[in-house]
């Protein structure tokens, strides 16, 4: 029990499996992704703090600002948010085609249907063994484009029609995003989608995390490490 | 061939109104309507040349508050000078004729000042059966909205009644009480929301009307930007104590008694576009939030039906029983998560009780 290279080289001795990788998720996608996970964290505490305020702060009001400060966080982050998302959507233009998979859906592809009954009878435990996929499982994409994605353009419009309404006619947050609030009727509506918004966006994440941690061990192929380092590795060589 | 119409200041001078009264006036109803000072004189060249608008105002399905506010108006005062300044030739409510004398001052105001006067609709008209859940004068209030809205040359839509339907057209709305702009769409529409809406934004809207000679600039919704572009909570002067995030969190506590923010409890301020924060009500005296009550949003479209007035997240109907987006959430999030414990329990046991070769390679050096 020494724990160095020596007896790990030993440890080694007569591996010879083959261990396929790809290069999945490039930089700017990795980059994207911590930070736009990182802003989602901080906008549903502080959303929810300001939906529902801490107990009252004492002393003059003179002297304190915490809802600002709260408010000012929450108005941040959701720039930190849709500038990612403006970034991210220009990456799916120009980076490898993975980075494409967020804004398509192959819905023409028999084979990629095939694919999706197969992955959710994985889950359902009807099958036994996941398929390899070098970029998300048909199951996954589904979500990410029509419950990630949707949701996401959908708090970022709602949540600039929302800060427009602070920001006031004439300002360019209320040219560029007023009609949302025309669209929902009122400012209560508008208030009643942001916050069912944001719990579809919080059952993802929970979804998102379980699934992840769970293919990992259970699946044929690497998926927290790859968004880390952007390499997929599969850990047979078998189709 | 048209009437010949007497202005506004030939009216006040009748009834012995000093020019100098007439001037402090101007000046006072262009501060009133955020004009700079330079309007007064505009106002007052306008009230001097032009001829007064005729106004006839209707009453529809509706609680008479709009005309209770409006004859409380302060700057402009409607007993000495709104009502002088445009010719009020029909509203039922204050007029001294009654009956078919009423009815017939109608007709004929319509015949002599077609495509002059401006219609004012307090209420709205419910549709159903024919019209017949409203029916003043002996005949459905819709057809004479339609006939009156004929020969107008534009349309006021007073209160949340006529804007959005207010609480005859909360749901299930049984008697289909519907906003004018939904039954007539030909015609210039200006909607003052409110429950009633301030009596100083009434005149105001009027005042404009007759300075300018055209409607006011609207919003998206039809409603004059100058009173309806910010919300409550935007000029509230409880304001800071939100900001410092201090509130009161009972009826009846401390924070109360300070007049901290009435967030909590469930003020509809940052949801609703009106003026009273700034205008205020009772000739500035005072507004709900001041008097130690939230705002209840009664501007804003279809107030009634968005859950309690002491609750700032809407009810959601669609969910059977009333629930908000919230509570709808909390239940979703503890499925969701039942849901993946007994998966990954599943997953757990799935694990344990795979042969080492259908767990694949991670296990090989063991194998």
């Amino acid at each position: 029990m020494s724990f160095d290279s020596r007896e790990s080289a030993l440890e080694l001795q007569g591996h010879r499996e083959v261990r396929p990788s790809v290069y999945v998720y490039e930089a700017p996608v990795r980059i994207w992704h911590w930070i736009n996970a990182l802003a989602i964290v901080v906008l549903t505490v502080t959303g929810t703090l300001i939906a529902y305020p801490l107990p009252s702060v004492s002393g003059e009001a003179t002297f304190a600002f915490l809802m600002g400060y709260i408010r000012f966080t929450h108005f941040a982050a959701g720039y930190v948010l849709g500038a990612g998302l403006i970034g991210r959507l220009y990456w799916a233009l120009v980076g490898n085609h993975h980075a494409r998979q967020l804004v398509t859906l192959p819905i023409h592809n028999r084979q990629w249907w095939n694919d999706l009954f197969y992955m959710a009878g994985w889950y359902l435990f009807l099958n036994r063994e996941a398929r390899k996929f070098t970029g998300h499982n048909p199951l996954s994409h589904v979500a990410m484009v029509l419950v990630f994605l949707t949701c996401l353009l959908l708090m970022v419009f709602t949540g600039f029609a929302l800060y427009a309404e602070g920001t006031g006619m004439g300002s360019w947050q209320h040219d560029l995003f007023g009609w949302v609030l025309t669209l929902a009727g009122n400012s209560q509506n508008l208030h009643t989608l942001h916050h069912l918004g944001m719990w579809v966006m919080g059952l993802f994440v929970v979804i998102h995390i379980y699934t992840a941690v769970r293919e990992d061990i259970m699946s044929r192929q690497t998926l927290i490490s790859t968004m880390v380092n952007g390499i997929r590795i599969f850990k047979d060589d078998r189709p | 061939m048209p009437a010949k119409l007497e202005t506004f200041y030939e009216v006040i001078r009748r009834q012995g109104i000093s020019r100098r009264n007439f001037l402090k006036f101007c000046s006072l109803t262009a501060a009133s309507l955020g004009l700079g000072p330079a309007f007064a004189p505009k106002i007052a060249e306008a009230m001097e040349t032009k001829p007064r608008i005729p106004v006839l105002w209707l009453h529809g399905l509706e609680c008479t508050c709009c005309t209770e506010s409006f004859v409380r108006s302060a700057h402009p005062l409607v007993s000495d000078v709104v009502l002088s300044m445009i010719s009020l030739d029909y509203d039922d409510t204050i007029m001294a004729a009654a009956g078919h004398q009423a009815e017939a001052i109608l007709t004929e105001a319509r015949e002599k000042y077609h495509g002059q006067y401006i219609l004012a609709v307090e209420g709205n008209p419910p549709l159903a059966g024919d019209g017949m859940y409203c029916f003043p004068g002996g005949r459905p209030f819709v057809d004479t909205l339609k006939d009156m809205a004929a020969g107008a040359q534009a349309i006021i839509s007073w209160g949340s009644c006529a804007s959005y339907g207010c609480v005859q057209a909360a749901k299930p709305n049984p008697t289909q009480a519907t906003p004018v702009h939904k039954v007539i769409t030909d015609k210039p529409i200006i909607n003052v929301p409110g429950c009633p809406p301030i009596a100083e934004v009434m005149t105001g809207v009027v005042t404009y009307l007759l300075t300018f000679g055209r409607l006011p600039e609207l919003d998206s919704q039809k409603r004059p930007k100058m009173f309806y572009s910010q919300r409550i909570h935007d000029k509230c002067y409880r304001r800071p104590h939100f900001d410092a995030g201090q509130f009161v969190e009972a009826w009846d506590d401390e924070n109360a008694k300070k007049g901290y923010c009435l967030y909590k409890m469930g003020c509809k301020g940052p949801t609703t576009y009106n003026a009273c924060s700034s205008i205020r009500w009772n000739e500035g005296v005072s507004f709900p939030i001041q008097s130690g009550h939230g705002c209840i949003g009664c501007s804003e479209d279809g107030f009634w039906d968005k859950g309690s007035f002491y609750d700032r997240v809407s009810g959601i109907k669609q969910f059977g029983i009333e629930k908000n987006a919230d509570q709808v959430g909390i239940a979703a999030a503890s499925v969701v998560g039942g849901a993946i414990a007994a998966h990954a329990a599943a997953s757990v046991v799935k694990r344990i009780t795979q042969s080492p070769e259908e767990r694949g390679h991670i296990d090989d050096h063991h194998g």
